[in-house]
């Protein structure tokens, strides 16, 4: 389309111009293509400060990284005043904490989730819903609270004897508790990623297509072998993604976990035992770090906390797109 | 056969059962945390709770006035940088974008929504705090800046998709450009959404404590400046918490009350507000 052969736009501004460029400035004059440039710019930040963010972990760790390389990994000595720097004691802790309160928690948000997407009336789902989202506003210096002047007393007077008692064969609970300490925060973590899967869960299982459900009670199944046999496998892979996330959330929790995890860089076998966790040593010797390969070496394990939850999130949220476009086209 | 019936429908009622039980329990959590802060934090809540500094230890009395200015100002700090950042980018995400770059920036705001918050105080402490060699206000503004933008920008988003085709349809009939419709008329139909998206992410960084142990330090007077240690609610709770005095232990609860009752009613609010919101729309 040429300037001249349109009517309406007798010549222009730019009456020389080729119609394509005379677009594009007539746009640009109005300020669309510069509003579309400005977003664009703002859109390419948000990526440039997560490309920041691992620039700057990746920078700031150098000297940790080529002073131990993977050694860093696999020993277990923490020393700031000789500068030995074993990382195994603290990935331990995150690990252990975060795995068993997810063998706590999955039971329990996954049921929690079933009932609010198959058997609660609509009304009664959103309203718990509602509570379950507030829950997972609390922040979490508060469940730290929490922790050390409920769940402490109640782990040292009456869980940890319990266990001692019934169950001390086992390695794992062995031992004398002091209140703080692995199973503590993991019972903390507990609470704290519940409400994260219950909300993702119900949302993939609401998601599955009704037919599904009706074809299984037609062939007389009950309500239970529908929802486990055909409803929860049809939602697997969004459940599993509402896991990760609550794994990566269990793995970063730093304010709750400092607060009654014990701060003991050891390894102990027993769950009633202090331990300490990635993030609990960033957050308690931070500023207190003297000496460039100290504090390279806690920006290490920053990035390593970085890196595995990026993995799990970025795992998750595939899951969890898939799972819910899988039964979006079901209804379709 | 007649047993084997009888079986599965025990299976039943016992696993719904089950089921119900653990929305119960975790139901009853909330209201737990909720009844046993009101209890604990009622005691000490007081005017001259929320209005005085801390009183030196060993001294009983003494609030924490201190770290509600300087939540507030860490929050205003945060706002000024997140909040423009996640409208323009959830403007681009809905008017503009293309596929696979949306894709991208989307995908990437997730991630960022899910670094841990410690990560973040890291972030911001070598960004910040290093070049300025300070503790700062700016630092932990900063750091919970970073923080509201991918809540600020996914509900941008969703509420700018939400608004009808018609309405932009009609105004660029009218002869408006294409940014014209949007800032008219696109954004103020889905004001309240994209307010009360803010409003989310301002609840959810004012409870974060990670990121500010080694930005904004935190400070048992008034902070002199905006480059000077600042205390926050979350800070003082958890320092609190952690000391060794009963006295301390009693303002922990009390401030914990305070910004729990602070981000529930932002919370409940805005919810009522959107739900009421998209119910209309239907």
């Amino acid at each position: 389309m040429s300037a001249s052969s349109n009517p309406t736009l007798p010549g222009g501004p730019f009456p020389a111009l080729p119609g394509r460029v005379r677009h594009f400035v007539e746009r640009f004059r109005r300020g669309d293509e510069i509003a579309h440039v400005v977003t664009l710019i703002f859109a390419a930040g948000v990526i440039l400060i997560t490309g920041l963010l691992v620039y700057v972990l990746w920078v700031n760790s150098s000297a940790s990284r080529h002073a131990f390389g993977w050694k860093f990994f696999t020993t277990s000595a923490w020393d700031p005043v000789f500068e030995h720097f074993g990382a195994l004691p603290f990935l331990y802790g995150t690990v252990v904490t975060s795995i068993v309160a997810l063998v706590l928690a999955v039971p329990l948000g996954v049921g929690a989730a079933i009932f609010l997407a198959e058997l609660a009336p609509p009304r009664v789902s959103d309203a718990l819903a509602f509570v379950i989202d507030l829950l997972a506003a609390v922040p979490s210096v508060i469940y730290g609270v929490l922790g050390i002047f409920v769940v402490v007393p109640f782990v040292r007077d009456i869980l940890a004897p319990f266990l001692e008692s019934t169950l001390g064969f086992l390695p794992i609970f062995k031992g004398p508790s002091y209140g703080i300490g692995l199973l503590t925060a993991s019972l903390v973590l507990t609470i704290m990623i519940v409400p994260f899967i219950i909300s993702v869960s119900r949302e993939v299982l609401m998601a599955v297509p009704p037919d599904q459900r009706e074809a299984a009670l037609a062939l007389g199944a009950t309500r239970w072998e529908s929802t486990i046999r055909v409803v929860v496998p049809f939602a697997r892979g969004g459940i599993t993604g509402s896991i990760f996330l609550a794994m990566a959330r269990a793995l970063g929790e730093t304010m709750a976990v400092t607060m009654v995890v014990g701060n003991d860089p050891k390894i102990a076998s027993s769950l009633l035992a202090p331990g300490y966790t990635i993030a609990a040593v960033i957050a308690n010797e931070f500023t207190e770090a003297t000496g460039t390969l100290y504090l390279h070496a806690l920006i290490e394990l920053g990035l390593v906390l970085f890196l595995v939850t990026f993995i799990l999130n970025g795992l998750a949220r595939l899951l969890i797109v898939s799972t819910e476009q899988r039964g979006g086209a079901g209804n379709a | 056969m007649n047993l084997r019936m009888f079986w599965r429908k025990a299976v039943n009622v016992i696993m719904l059962s089950l089921t119900g039980a653990s929305t119960v329990l975790t139901v009853a959590v909330l209201f737990f945390i909720l009844g046993y802060l009101v209890y604990n934090g009622g005691k000490d809540l007081s005017w001259h709770f929320l209005t005085r500094l801390p009183a030196p230890v060993g001294e009983t009395g003494g609030g924490v006035a201190n770290a509600i200015v300087g939540s507030g100002k860490l929050l205003l700090i945060a706002m000024l940088f997140g909040v423009p950042i996640g409208l323009l980018v959830g403007i681009y995400l809905a008017e503009f974008g293309g596929k696979t770059f949306s894709f991208v920036v989307r995908y990437t705001t997730d991630l960022l929504n899910g670094v841990p918050s410690i990560v973040i105080g890291i972030f911001a402490y070598s960004l910040v705090v290093v070049p300025m060699r300070h503790f700062s206000t700016l630092a932990g503004g900063f750091a919970l800046g970073v923080m509201t933008i991918p809540i600020t920008l996914r509900s941008t988003e969703q509420f700018l998709r939400a608004v009808p085709n018609s309405l932009r349809e009609a105004a660029l009939a009218l002869g408006a450009g294409k940014w014209k419709t949007i800032v008219t008329v696109v954004v103020p139909a889905a004001a309240s959404g994209i307010i009360t998206g803010i409003m989310l992410a301002l609840a959810r960084v004012a409870g974060e404590t990670a990121p500010l142990l080694f930005t904004a330090f935190g400070n048992q007077f008034w902070s002199s400046g905006w480059n000077q240690p600042v205390s926050a609610l979350p800070l003082v709770i958890y320092n609190y918490a952690i000391g060794p005095y009963q006295t301390w232990h009693e303002q922990a609860w009390a401030a914990g009350l305070v910004l729990l009752g602070l981000v529930l009613v932002v919370n409940i609010a805005t919810r009522l507000v959107l739900s009421r919101k998209t119910s209309a729309a239907r």
